[in-house]
């Protein structure tokens, strides 16, 4: 009965992203006044930090990776009809998976069977850890959101308990299991391209950049180019259409969560295999909730994942510049920014999704009248 | 001595409504004399819903002036409406299943904040307008537990309670037998010579020459006529309605003999989940080349039906031959191995069944059939064939606009329906089952879709139509079975039935 | 059984559930209202945060409660904003909520305390204590059930005993008034509601409110009469095992009730198995016993088809056209 107007796609997909980002950091800036800092002061730290040097760069996309990788596993599941949250839990449990592989066999197997085998125990972790509150949703009615938050407690105490009490070598103090073998490490760039002959600073960054440009192929092309993404997407636009067409919804809520939790465990790649060399406690440190804020921005499509995922390794490397310069801050500044981000993208689309199609419309009569085309019910 | 007419009940004038691009009402005026019985006609789309609801404040209009009894008067909100006497009954029932009918009846004008108190003087008051008005029921039933007859009750004395002198009624029989239809007329004439003003919004053309003083036909947002009933004819009516002459007809049996069986379907039985009974043991079969009717009220197990025959729902009982295949209830078919058996279903629900409405047209278009060898080999899907076969089927069956990459929900009713059927049309099928194929569809369409019926009849398909539109039923169906409380009370062939025999076995009576 | 060991437990599981009484409250009010409400977590840290700081600036209760009620209600209507006023996705706007309130505590802790995100301890006059001080003593006398008694139900701050007076509260308002009549009808039919002449959005909003009040109690509980300070993060996920309790007691006040007394004597239980060996298990793991509530959450939940009882509108925005 009601014909509202539409946005374009690309409007949808870059300019309303980048409204509710600049809405966020307004917000952000007004709560930097409100304790007292200046904010263009703190903003121009921050961007010059996360991009004015090489450094910055690198750190900026090796915390980019982790996001890409929790961004993609909210996205699936986004498309399969379920809000995974525990995208934290699952990247903790992934990145067990890959240490307890690398601390076993790390001694035993060369370079180039070690690091996949990581790979599908990480992935494989991650995925078990989802598929658990997977099945209760689909076979019991369990509410996914808050049993995937509750898996994300449980997996911080099993990560405490089996490094406090198995992983750690005796006589150590620090809460961290022993340093793999060669092996088990994955090239970090600043090798890589020195392999190359290009000088590059020292930095975190590490080849699993591009798994994670891959697993964005991966996703992209499982999603919208193969039948079983178009089985999980109906089911996640429209059950009764789903089933109306012989797919079944349970069967698709534990693939999407799958697929969901395997990608997030992917993050042990970049942070344990890539940055560590060995299992510690603070690897994931609100990473997947940072995947959230991420998958919302970037509209749940790879593209828009990557580089919302850019923006917030930007915003977290410059936050860290901030935390150093300007006395009173820490990283968490970054954590309210994502919930404003999430507040904006997610609840209140519906508010500037029609404002900026009226102010499109204003500026382009053909676009309201194709939606006049459109014709409705009534 | 001059008489002095009585000012109108309601009076609007100039009533302009827009939705974004759609002009619901167009300067539109309507003047609706007290103490009788007005009906507003048109097809879906017409604008009566939205005038009515403009009049009890759901909408505001953007611009136009409404008088009520003489005053004129601004109605921000249903409050407002309530205040000035006027009444709606929806036609989707304003109810809280969870909440006694007395409950109902209370909420929003409860006399106390205790509810102990304030139930107590409502029921006092209630006994009395149930004895002045004949409207019987029990008050503190659950309305979950209440019929729908009884529940269309509740809603007049809502309406009667909160002292409406104008009651506004949309589609108010689409819900009941036409025996039901009977005692509601009963009910609403007795209201009128009370002296209560009546506003029927309806696209029953009959319905309106039975009950009305006066009707205003509706066509694309603007009032088109305006005329006492006395003066108005039903053919005169629907040209007014749709612009031209319009003949719908009426089936005059199949062309030739049915062919040999195609579907049956032994003694199905179904129970739901809260272990009430839906259908107790329905047999029926089709023969190729023929179109079977199942008539009867929404909600006698005809819905049921139709997903158990597609797969949808599994039986607790029964058999089902399809293909040459015997399905037991305990291994009962799934809607992947029923389209592979030649059997297409065209949903009752489209938006929720159909279509995908927030995939584009081209991926709307292969819901059910994505496995298709034609649509991607191994696993992955051929674009660019499954926009050609969109195109195909938007020229075929004329979809508007033709735009494949536009959303499924961007269509008008009409158009996704067209292009339901061109999906499941296109894949050639032996059984075709449809349920209520021209539900929210514009009359143009309608022509349409019968005539794609009856060509497929002619191709050697066994279609099976489910309709709460007797009308339709009649127009289309070689042999009508009529169902009532999940069981057939009666099948006829086309030349037997007449609408007080159907009727008669829609209320669960038997034939003679 | 040593009858101090019952009256402890008892009165431990009282003073460890209270704050999820009164979230649980909270989130019945809201979701029976159709407004799902995942958002309790954060309003809770939000509020003990608010609590924290006003307590040890101002040294004031009364400011550090009012402080409290207004954070959580201020991120309620937030939440109104964005689902009630407008059309937001009402799980993502509380996933929102719990997120600004975890980053939003810390980065003002920081910045005005500058202890790490702590906020300092509130002075012992600020501090909520028993109500009847002497009164876990009193009834010594009494024969077999005294000691029990006054220890599991006498030594208790006003708060707890207030959570539990909540309770059959929050039930009268439901199902005796005229408002809960129109609570319940908008949590199940909003168009029926908006048909009938009331305002399905002041009655959400009004539910909101009172959800803020009584999350704001939660908290500042936390920090107010438990501990004596703010950390970061010092929920620990009781807000969604107020909700998982919430469910389990399908949206009725007082099956909440036991459900949130569940939680709290399991927490009971666990502190006191802390460096206990069992018989056959041998010391339970110290984050053993700290899972422990979340896996029980997850039992609870999953033993529960939640589906049939919830009010048909959770969740649903309401839109006028329909």
């Amino acid at each position: 009965m009601r014909a509202s107007y539409s946005l374009p796609r690309w409007a949808d997909l870059l300019l309303l992203p980048i409204v509710c980002l600049g809405l966020a950091l307004l917000l952000a800036g007004l709560v930097v006044l409100l304790v007292g800092q200046d904010p263009v002061r703190v903003m121009t730290v921050l961007v010059q930090g996360a991009l004015g040097t090489q450094r910055g760069l690198s750190y900026t996309l090796y915390y980019a990776t982790t996001f890409i990788f929790t961004g993609l596993a909210v996205a699936v599941a986004f498309h399969g009809g379920l809000f995974n949250i525990g995208g934290e839990g699952q990247a903790i449990m992934g990145g067990l998976g890959t240490g307890l592989a690398a601390l076993y066999l790390s001694a035993l197997l060369p370079a180039w069977l070690m690091l996949p085998l990581m790979l599908i125990s990480g992935a494989l972790f991650g995925m078990v850890w989802a598929i658990v509150p997977a099945y209760l949703q689909a076979y019991r009615g369990s509410h996914v959101v808050i049993t995937t938050i509750m898996f994300n407690f449980i997996a911080s105490s099993v990560l405490v308990y089996l490094l406090v009490n198995h992983l750690r070598p005796a006589g150590s103090m620090s809460v961290e299991s022993a340093p793999f073998a060669a092996s088990a490490k994955l090239p970090t760039m600043h090798e890589a391209l020195a392999a190359l002959g290009i000088a590059w600073p020292s930095s975190p960054l590490n080849l699993s950049l591009f798994l994670a440009l891959l697993a964005c192929l991966g996703v992209y092309l499982f999603l919208w180019r193969t039948r079983g993404g178009y089985h999980l997407r109906a089911v996640g636009s429209s059950p009764g259409a789903a089933e109306y067409a012989g797919i079944q919804s349970r069967h698709q809520i534990v693939i999407a969560m799958s697929i969901s939790g395997a990608l997030a465990g992917l993050v042990g790649m970049n942070e344990i295999a890539g940055v560590n060399g060995k299992l510690l406690l603070e690897f994931v440190s609100g990473a997947g909730f940072t995947g959230i804020a991420v998958s919302l921005m970037g509209r749940n499509h790879p593209l828009g994942i990557i580089l919302a995922s850019l923006l917030f390794g930007a915003l977290f490397q410059g936050g860290a510049e901030v935390a150093f310069e300007v006395p009173g801050f820490s990283r968490d500044m970054v954590v309210m920014v994502q919930g404003f981000i999430v507040l904006f993208s997610g609840a209140m689309a519906y508010v500037f999704a029609p404002a900026l199609a009226w102010c499109l419309a204003l500026l382009r009569p053909r676009a309201v009248a194709s939606s006049r085309l459109g014709a409705t019910d009534g | 001595m001059p008489r002095v007419t009585p000012a109108p009940a309601v009076r609007m004038r100039g009533i302009h409504k827009r939705f974004g691009a759609v002009q619901a009402n167009a300067d539109v005026a309507l003047q609706v004399a007290p103490g009788t019985i007005h009906g507003i006609v048109g097809e879906n789309g017409a604008g009566k819903s939205t005038l009515m609801s403009v009049l009890y404040g759901f909408y505001r209009a953007d611009s136009g002036q409404i008088e009520v009894f003489g005053q004129p008067v601004n109605i921000r909100n249903a409050d407002d409406a309530i205040a000035l006497g006027i009444g709606m009954v929806h036609q989707h029932f304003m109810l809280v299943d969870t909440l006694t009918a007395l409950e109902n009846v209370m909420l929003g004008a409860e006399p106390h904040w205790l509810l102990a108190r304030a139930q107590a003087a409502v029921r006092i008051k209630l006994e009395a307008l149930m004895q002045a008005t004949g409207l019987q029921l029990d008050l503190d039933c659950l309305v979950a537990d209440l019929a729908v007859g009884d529940r269309q009750r509740l809603e007049i004395l809502k309406t009667l309670y909160r002292g409406a002198k104008i009651l506004i009624l949309d589609e108010p029989t689409a819900v009941l037998t036409p025996q039901e239809t009977g005692h509601l007329f009963q009910v609403l004439d007795g209201l009128r010579k009370q002296g209560t003003t009546i506003v029927l919004i309806t696209h029953k053309l009959k319905e309106v020459m039975l009950l009305c003083d006066q009707v205003t036909i509706m066509r694309a947002g603007r009032v088109v006529q305006d005329l006492p009933v006395s003066q108005a004819s039903i053919e005169g009516l629907a040209e007014a309605m749709v612009g031209r002459k319009v003949n719908i007809g009426r089936s005059q049996g199949p062309p030739t003999a049915p062919g040999p069986v195609l579907l049956q379907a032994r003694d199905l039985v179904l129970r739901d989940a809260l272990q009430v009974t839906r259908l107790k043991g329905l047999s029926l079969c089709l023969h190729a080349g023929e179109i079977v009717g199942v008539a009867g009220v929404s909600g006698n197990g005809q819905s049921e039906l139709l997903d158990l025959l597609s797969g949808l729902l599994r039986p607790t009982g029964g058999q089902l031959e399809l293909g040459g295949k015997l399905f037991e209830a305990s291994a009962w078919l799934d809607p992947r191995t029923a389209r592979e058996l030649g059997l297409a279903h065209v949903p009752e629900d489209r938006q929720a069944r159909a279509l995908v409405m927030n995939f584009a047209a081209w991926e709307s278009a292969v819901l059910g059939y994505d496995g298709l060898p034609e649509y991607g080999q191994g696993g992955w899907l051929d674009h660019p064939a499954m926009r050609r076969a969109t195109g195909q089927y938007m020229e075929r069956f004329d979809v508007r606009p033709r735009n494949p990459e536009l959303l499924s929900s961007k269509f008008s009713g009409g158009n996704q329906q067209k292009l339901v059927l061109a999906r499941e049309l296109g894949q050639a099928p032996k059984v075709l089952l449809v349920g209520q194929p021209t539900r929210g569809v514009d009359i143009g369409a309608i022509e349409f879709i019968y005539s794609q019926l009856r060509a497929l009849r002619a191709a050697g398909c066994a279609v099976l139509l489910v309709s709460s539109e007797l009308d339709e039923i009649l127009a289309l169906s070689d042999r009508v079975i009529v169902m009532y409380q999940g069981a057939v009370t009666g099948e006829l062939p086309m030349a037997d039935c007449s609408e007080a025999r159907l009727g008669m076995l829609m209320l669960g009576g038997a034939v003679q | 059984m040593d009858e101090v060991f019952v009256g402890e437990m008892v009165a431990s599981t009282l003073r460890l559930s209270t704050p999820l009484i009164l979230c649980a409250l909270a989130g019945l009010l809201s979701e029976r209202s159709g407004v799902v409400d995942i958002g309790l977590e954060g309003k809770m840290l939000f509020a003990a945060f608010a609590a924290g700081a006003t307590g040890a600036v101002y040294g004031s209760t009364t400011l550090a409660l009012l402080a409290a009620m207004l954070a959580a209600t201020a991120l309620s209507w937030l939440h109104g904003l964005a689902c009630v006023s407008h059309r937001g996705d009402q799980v993502v706007s509380g996933v929102a909520v719990n997120i600004v309130a975890a980053g939003m505590t810390v980065v003002l802790g920081i910045a005005w305390f500058a202890q790490g995100g702590q906020t300092p301890p509130v002075s012992a006059a600020v501090r909520i204590t028993a109500l009847f001080p002497g009164a876990a003593g009193s009834l010594q006398g009494v024969p077999l059930l005294g000691p029990v008694l006054a220890h599991a139900l006498l030594g208790h701050n006003a708060l707890v005993y207030l959570a539990l007076l909540l309770v059959p509260a929050v039930w009268w308002l439901l199902f005796r008034t005229r408002f809960g009549l129109r609570l319940r009808a908008v949590g199940e039919n909003p168009q029926m509601v908006d048909a009938a002449g009331v305002s399905v959005q002041r009655l959400r909003y009004t539910a909101l409110t009172l959800n803020g009040i009584l999350c704001g109690l939660a908290g500042s509980y936390l920090v107010l009469a438990q501990n004596a300070s703010f950390s970061p993060n010092m929920t620990a996920g009781r807000g969604f095992m107020a909700l998982a309790a919430l469910i389990f007691g399908r949206w009725h006040p007082f099956l909440a009730l036991w459900a949130c007394l569940l939680f709290g004597f399991l927490d009971a239980a666990a502190i006191r198995l802390q460096g206990v060996k069992l018989a056959v298990i041998g010391e339970v793991p110290v984050q053993v016993i700290q899972a422990l509530p979340y896996v029980l959450t997850v039992v609870l939940l999953a033993g529960f088809i939640g589906k049939a009882v919830a009010p048909q509108a959770l969740g649903k925005p309401y839109v006028k056209e329909s």
